[in-house]
C-alpha cells in the first residue's frame, strides 16, 4: 500500500520495490536514487492522426504535451528522461510534426545527460534522428521499466499503456482524473499526452494487473491526492455476485 | 357561399359534415393563390391543420383532378411538411390521411423519419408522395446527400408547424438554413408557419420567409383564427398547509384527486421527470377507486407510451401523468381539464399546455394550476393574469448559432458541389443568418474545411476539396456519409436503457435513464421509473438491469431532468405583484400572511430595484438577495459574487439559488460592504471569463458545439466509444484550444451558446443594469420569511465552489485517518 512520507505541494512521494519515488502532478514519475525523470504515453500527434480521417482536432496537442513536459523537466531538473513508450501515436508521427514542435523536442532532448525512449505498441520503432537511446525495456535497481505490463511480472515493474484514471466517489457526485495505480510493487503511469484519455482503474484489463483495483495517486489541481480503493467507483456497473 | 372557391370534392365533404370552413382556412386559400408566404396563428382545436394543408390539397386536386389515382402519373413533391416531433407528424398523418380519403383526392402521403426502413426511403426517392411529413433533421439530410434538387425541385410548398417552439432553437436555425437551399431548387415554393401560441409575431413572421440581400426585411403575411373562447383558469387554494419549498406538490394531491374523479379526462402537466414519477405514484397511493391513471414522460419506451396514447384515444383513461412530451400539438382524446402541477414557469407554456384540454373551440377549456409552495403561487397567479390579458412570452429570436452553420456548410459541401460566394448569399436569405458578416461565414467555412486552425497544418486533410469548376464538395464519400451519421443538433447526454427482469437475462425494456444518474447508484439502491419502485442490480452492455421491487418508497428520492426557467416576463408580472399589497387579494390567505410579515420583520422587493438582507446564522453569515430571474442567472450571479467576496477577505464558503432568491454564506459579516460595489455591472468582465473557462457548464457547452459543428462525431450504437469517453476527450481538447487559440470560431460559438443558455448571462447583465444605483440593504438578527425556501435548499441542492477539488481532498483524507487509525 502507499505509505505516505511527505507531500509537497507537487509531489507525493511513495515506495516501489524498496525505492523512493515521486508521483508528480503532471502525471511524471521522478526517481532521486537516479536522477531520473519518467514520462508516459506521450502520444506526440494524436491531433493530426484523428485529422487524417477527417475530424480536424486543434493541432496544438503536440505543442501542449512539450509545453508541460518541458515545465516539469525544469522544475525537477533530472539527469535523464525517459518516455515509457507510446512517445508517438504512431510511426509517421515525428514526420507530420512541425518544423517548430520538431526543433522544441530535440533541443529538450538534447538538454539532458541522457534521454531514453522506450519502444510502445504505437511506436515500436521510435525515430532515431530526434536524439536519445531507444529501448525494449531497462532496469534500474530493483526497478524494471517497459511499456505494457507483463503478465506475471515481479516485484518493482513500471510501466504504462493503460492509461490509468480514477473516479472518486463524493457526496452526490464523483470526480474523474488521471492517476497513478499501484498496489506497493508494481505501478502503472498515468498518461502524459494533451488528447489522451483515461481507463478507469476498476476496468478489468487494470484489475487483471494488480488481482484487485489498485490504490491510486490522483492527479489533482494543485497536488497529487492518495486515495484507497474503497473510494473509487467504475465508469459502469458491473453485476457482481455480493 | 365562402365554399364556393373549393372544388367540389372538398366543398362536399365540409357539408356531408354539417360543416363549413373556417375563415382563416379561406383565408390561407386566398393567400396561396396571391402567392404569398402566410403565417396562420390560431388556437389548438380551431382546423390550423387544415388551414395549412387546405391550399396544397386545392392546387393538387385542381392540377391533377381525376388524374390522380392513375398510377402511371408523374410523381412529384408539391408539400413538404415539418414538424418538430416524430409523433408529430405520424399523428398529422393520421388526422389528414382520412379526410382526403374520404374525400376522395386520391393523394399520397407519406412521412419520413429517422425511423424510416431505407428500403421505404429509397422508393420515395424514385416515386415521391404528393404530400411529405416529416422533421428538419430529414431536411437536413436531403441537403447533403447528392441530386437533392431532383427531389426537391419541383416543390411548391413548405410547411412549418409549431414554428414558435423550432424557431428559437439550434433546430430551427438548421430548418431555416435547409429552407434557404431549398429556396435555391425550387425557388417559387412558398413558406406557412402554423402555430396556436405566438409571442413575437413580426420575428417569426421575418424568420419564415427568405431575406433580400436589401437592407430591408421581408415578412410573412399574418391570417389568425378566432380567438376562441377565453380559458378558464383556477388556481388550487388547498386545505393543506402550503410548503415553504419543495416541488412535490403532495399537500395538494388529495384535491387533485377529486378533480380528476369529477372531470372526463384529465391531463396533469409536471415541469420535471421526476416530478411526473413522484406525483403519479402519489395518486396511485390514494387511488382509492382504481381510476385509470397513466404516466407519460420522454423517458420511458416508445412503446410505453405508444400504448398510453392509444389509451387516450379510445377514451379508457381517467388521467395521465405527462411532462412537455404532450405540450405540442398531438390530439390523442378527449381532455377536458387540464391540471398543472407546479408553475408553469412561461405564459406560453401555459397556454400551449390549456390548449391540450377540450379541442372543441368554442367552449372554454378548464385549467386548475396547483401551485407546489408558496412562491409559486405568485407565479401562478401572474401566469393566470398573463393568460388573461392574453399577453404572451417566448424565447427570444436570437442570431442564428455558428456550429448549425459548420455542419449545413460540410452538408452542403456532401450534396451537391457548392461555391462559396453563393453559398453565402444563400446562407444570408435565411434571417437567422441575415446579419452574418462575410468575415465570420470565412472562417466558419474553413473550419469546416480544415478545422480553420492558425497554425494551418492540416491542409492535406482537408473535408471539402475545390475542384477546377471552382465547386467545393466533400473529399471523399467516406467523409460525405460519416457526416450524414451525425447530422442534427440534439445532443443527447449518453443514456442507458433500463431494463426489468424478474432474475437473470431477458426481460423489458421501460425506458432510458441519464448515464451520470445510474453511476451514483449502488446494486440494491431503489429509485422511480415509469411508475414504479425499482431495484438496481448492475449494468450489463449499455443497460441498467433492475427488478422490481415492494418498498414503497425509494431509497434515493428523485432524479432530475428538463427545468425550465422562470421566463423573464412572468418574473416581471411577479415583481410588481409583489410590492403591491393591493394586489394580494387573490393569493391564499397562508401565502399573504407570508409576505405580509416579510413586510413586517423585513421589506418587501421593490420591483425596480434589489433587495438584500444579511444576517447571521449557526456561526455563519448569509447574504440573501431576490433579483427573481430564475436559477440559471442566480446561480452565474452566485459564482461572481462569491469570487468577489474572496477579493474582499469574506471568506465566503458556498452558495445555493432557486428561481427568485440567492444565497451566500462565508465565515465574515457581510452587511458593512458597499453593496453597488459588490454588485456593480463591471463582474461581467474578467471575473466571468476566468470563472467561465474553468466551468464545467463551458466544457459541457463546448463539447455540445464541437458535436454540432463535427469537430467530434456522435456516438452509435455498438460503437466501442462510450459517452463518457466522449466527454472526457471534448474536455482535453477544450483545455487545449483554451490554452492556443483562444479566439477560435468553435470558442466564440461555445461562448455564444453559454451566454444565451445555461448561464443566462443575458439576463443577469439586464437585471444588473435595471438594479444600479437602487440596492436596498437590511441588516436583520435573523432570517426573513421571504429568505426561508431558499436557505432550505441547502442541502438539497449542490453547493458551487471548488467542490471538484474538495471531493478528491476529502477522500485523501479519510486515507490519511485510516493510517493513522
Amino acid at each position: 500500500m502507499i505509505r505516505q512520507l511527505e507531500k509537497s505541494a507537487d509531489q507525493l512521494s511513495f515506495e516501489l520495490a524498496g525505492h523512493r519515488l515521486f508521483a508528480h502532478r503532471s502525471g511524471a514519475l521522478f526517481v532521486p536514487e537516479f536522477d531520473a525523470l519518467i514520462v508516459s504515453d506521450l502520444h506526440f500527434e494524436k491531433g493530426s492522426a484523428y485529422a487524417r480521417s477527417g475530424q480536424m482536432l486543434p493541432p496544438y496537442d503536440t505543442r501542449e504535451t512539450l509545453r508541460r513536459l518541458g515545465e516539469v523537466v525544469e522544475q525537477i531538473d533530472p539527469a535523464c528522461v525517459i518516455a515509457l513508450g507510446d512517445s508517438f501515436h504512431d510511426l509517421d508521427a515525428a514526420g507530420r510534426m512541425s518544423v517548430e514542435d520538431r526543433g522544441g523536442l530535440k533541443a529538450l532532448v538534447n538538454a539532458r545527460e541522457r534521454w531514453i525512449w522506450i519502444e510502445g505498441n504505437h511506436d515500436p520503432e521510435p525515430p532515431e534522428d530526434l536524439g536519445g537511446e531507444i529501448h525494449h525495456e531497462l532496469r534500474l535497481g530493483n526497478l524494471v521499466l517497459r511499456h505494457e505490463p507483463e503478465a506475471g511480472a515481479a516485484r518493482g515493474e513500471i510501466c504504462g499503456h493503460l492509461h490509468p484514471c480514477a473516479k472518486v466517489r463524493g457526496k452526490g457526485r464523483a470526480v474523474r482524473r488521471f492517476a497513478f495505480a499501484t498496489n506497493g510493487d508494481r505501478l502503472i503511469m498515468p498518461a502524459f499526452g494533451a488528447y489522451t484519455g483515461g481507463l478507469n482503474v476498476c476496468d478489468d484489463a487494470i484489475v487483471a494487473v494488480f488481482g484487485e483495483v489498485p490504490s491510486v495517486m490522483v492527479l489533482g489541481r494543485e497536488q497529487v491526492h492518495a486515495i484507497s480503493p474503497r473510494q473509487l467507483v467504475p465508469d459502469r456497473y458491473r453485476t457482481r455476485t455480493r | 357561399m365562402a365554399s364556393a372557391q373549393l372544388p367540389s370534392p372538398i366543398a362536399h365533404w365540409f357539408s356531408r359534415r354539417g360543416w363549413a370552413p373556417r375563415s382563416h382556412q379561406l383565408d390561407m386559400l386566398e393567400k396561396a393563390r396571391a402567392d404569398e408566404h402566410a403565417l396562420l396563428i390560431a388556437p389548438t382545436g380551431g382546423g390550423k391543420t387544415l388551414g395549412g394543408f387546405l391550399p396544397s390539397l386545392v392546387e393538387l386536386h385542381e392540377t391533377l383532378g381525376q388524374g390522380a389515382t392513375n398510377p402511371r402519373r408523374k410523381h412529384a413533391l408539391h408539400t413538404l411538411y415539418i414538424s418538430p416531433l416524430k409523433a408529430l407528424s405520424v399523428d398529422v398523418a393520421r388526422n389528414l390521411i382520412q379526410p382526403v380519403e374520404e374525400m376522395g383526392l386520391g393523394l399520397r402521403i407519406e412521412t419520413r423519419t429517422g425511423d424510416t426502413s431505407a428500403s421505404k426511403r429509397q422508393r420515395q426517392r424514385a416515386h415521391p408522395p404528393d404530400i411529405l411529413l416529416t422533421t428538419p433533421e430529414q431536411l437536413a439530410l436531403f441537403c447533403a446527400t447528392a441530386n437533392a434538387q431532383s427531389f426537391l425541385g419541383d416543390l411548391k410548398r413548405i410547411i412549418i408547424d409549431e414554428i414558435h417552439a423550432l424557431a428559437p432553437q439550434k433546430r430551427g436555425d438548421l430548418l431555416s438554413l435547409g429552407m434557404a437551399a431549398l429556396s435555391r431548387w425550387a425557388p417559387n415554393a412558398q413558406r406557412v408557419g402554423l402555430s396556436a401560441t405566438v409571442a413575437d409575431e413580426q420575428g417569426l413572421a421575418r424568420w419564415l420567409v427568405p431575406q433580400d440581400e436589401a437592407e430591408t426585411s421581408s415578412f410573412a403575411s399574418i391570417v389568425r383564427g378566432d380567438a376562441g373562447a377565453r380559458p378558464d383558469v383556477e388556481i388550487l387554494d388547498p386545505d393543506e398547509r402550503i410548503p415553504w419549498a419543495g416541488h412535490s406538490g403532495r399537500h395538494a394531491l388529495g384535491d387533485v384527486y377529486q378533480r380528476i374523479r369529477q372531470a372526463r379526462m384529465t391531463l396533469v402537466f409536471v415541469n420535471t421527470r421526476s416530478q411526473a414519477e413522484a406525483t403519479f405514484q402519489d395518486l396511485w397511493h390514494m387511488n382509492a377507486d382504481n381510476l385509470p391513471i397513466a404516466l407519460h414522460h420522454g423517458s420511458l419506451a416508445p412503446e410505453q407510451r405508444r400504448k398510453v396514447e392509444a389509451a387516450m384515444a379510445r377514451g379508457a383513461l381517467k388521467a395521465v401523468v405527462c411532462t412537455s412530451t404532450l405540450d405540442l400539438g398531438i390530439d390523442w382524446g378527449d381532455v377536458d381539464l387540464v391540471i398543472q402541477m407546479g408553475a408553469p414557469k412561461g405564459s406560453s407554456r401555459l397556454m400551449q399546455r390549456l390548449g391540450r384540454a377540450n379541442h372543441r373551440l368554442d367552449d372554454p377549456s378548464r385549467a386548475l394550476l396547483a401551485p407546489t409552495n408558496r412562491f409559486e403561487h405568485l407565479e401562478c397567479e401572474a401566469a393566470r393574469d398573463a393568460v388573461a390579458a392574453n399577453a404572451l412570452d417566448g424565447e427570444p429570436l436570437a442570431a442564428g448559432a455558428l456550429d448549425v452553420l459548420a455542419q449545413h456548410v460540410m452538408g452542403r459541401a456532401c450534396g451537391e458541389p457548392v461555391d462559396q460566394d453563393a453559398l453565402f448569399e444563400e446562407i444570408c436569405r435565411a434571417a437567422p443568418y441575415a446579419e452574418m458578416d462575410r468575415e465570420t461565414f470565412d472562417r466558419i467555412f474553413e473550419f469546416s474545411a480544415t478545422g480553420g486552425y492558425a497554425l494551418q497544418t492540416y491542409d492535406r486533410f482537408r473535408r471539402m476539396v475545390r475542384g477546377k469548376d471552382g465547386l467545393w464538395r466533400a473529399r471523399t464519400p467516406q467523409i460525405a456519409q460519416r457526416h450524414r451519421m451525425n447530422v442534427g443538433t440534439i445532443v443527447e447526454a449518453p443514456m442507458l436503457d433500463v431494463v426489468v427482469s424478474s432474475r437473470g437475462r431477458g426481460g423489458r425494456r421501460l425506458g432510458q435513464i441519464e448515464e451520470w444518474f445510474v453511476e451514483q447508484l449502488v446494486p440494491g439502491d431503489t429509485f422511480l421509473f415509469a411508475g414504479q419502485v425499482l431495484k438496481f442490480q448492475g449494468i450489463e452492455e449499455m443497460a441498467a438491469r433492475v427488478t422490481r421491487s415492494s418498498d414503497p418508497e425509494p431509497k434515493i428520492p428523485s432524479y432530475q431532468g428538463g427545468k425550465f426557467p422562470l421566463s423573464t416576463y412572468l418574473a416581471e408580472r411577479v415583481r410588481d405583484m409583489v410590492q403591491d399589497p393591493v394586489r394580494w387579494g387573490h393569493l391564499p390567505e397562508q401565502v399573504q400572511e407570508w409576505l405580509r410579515i416579510q413586510q413586517e420583520k423585513s421589506e418587501l422587493p421593490r420591483a425596480d430595484g434589489l433587495l438584500v438582507e444579511t444576517f447571521p446564522r449557526n456561526a455563519k453569515f448569509y447574504l440573501v438577495c431576490y433579483p427573481f430571474e430564475g436559477r440559471l442567472a442566480h446561480q452565474t450571479l452566485g459564482m461572481l459574487l462569491t469570487r468577489r467576496l474572496e477579493r474582499m477577505r469574506m471568506r465566503p464558503m458556498g452558495f445555493v439559488a432557486n428561481e427568485y432568491a440567492l444565497s451566500v454564506w462565508g465565515l465574515r459579516d457581510m452587511s458593512g460592504l458597499d453593496l453597488n460595489a459588490l454588485f456593480a455591472e463591471d463582474m461581467m468582465g474578467d471575473d466571468l471569463d476566468a470563472w467561465l473557462a474553468e466551468s464545467d457548464l463551458m466544457k459541457r457547452t463546448f463539447r455540445n458545439c464541437a458535436v454540432i459543428a463535427g469537430l467530434i462525431e456522435r456516438r452509435f450504437p455498438g460503437q466501442e466509444k462510450t459517452g463518457r469517453q466522449v466527454t472526457f476527450s471534448t474536455d482535453l481538447i477544450y483545455n487545449v484550444l483554451r490554452e492556443h487559440e483562444p479566439d477560435h470560431v468553435l470558442m466564440k460559438a461555445a461562448w455564444n451558446d453559454a451566454a444565451s443558455g445555461l448561464l443566462d448571462i443575458r439576463r443577469l447583465g439586464k437585471a444588473l443594469e435595471r438594479v444600479q444605483g437602487r440596492i436596498r440593504h437590511v441588516g436583520l438578527d435573523r432570517i426573513s420569511p421571504l429568505a426561508v425556501p431558499v436557505m432550505l435548499e441547502i442541502g438539497k441542492e449542490p453547493v458551487y465552489g471548488e467542490a471538484q477539488e474538495s471531493i478528491l481532498e476529502d477522500a485523501s483524507q479519510d486515507l490519511i485517518a485510516e493510517a493513522l487509525a
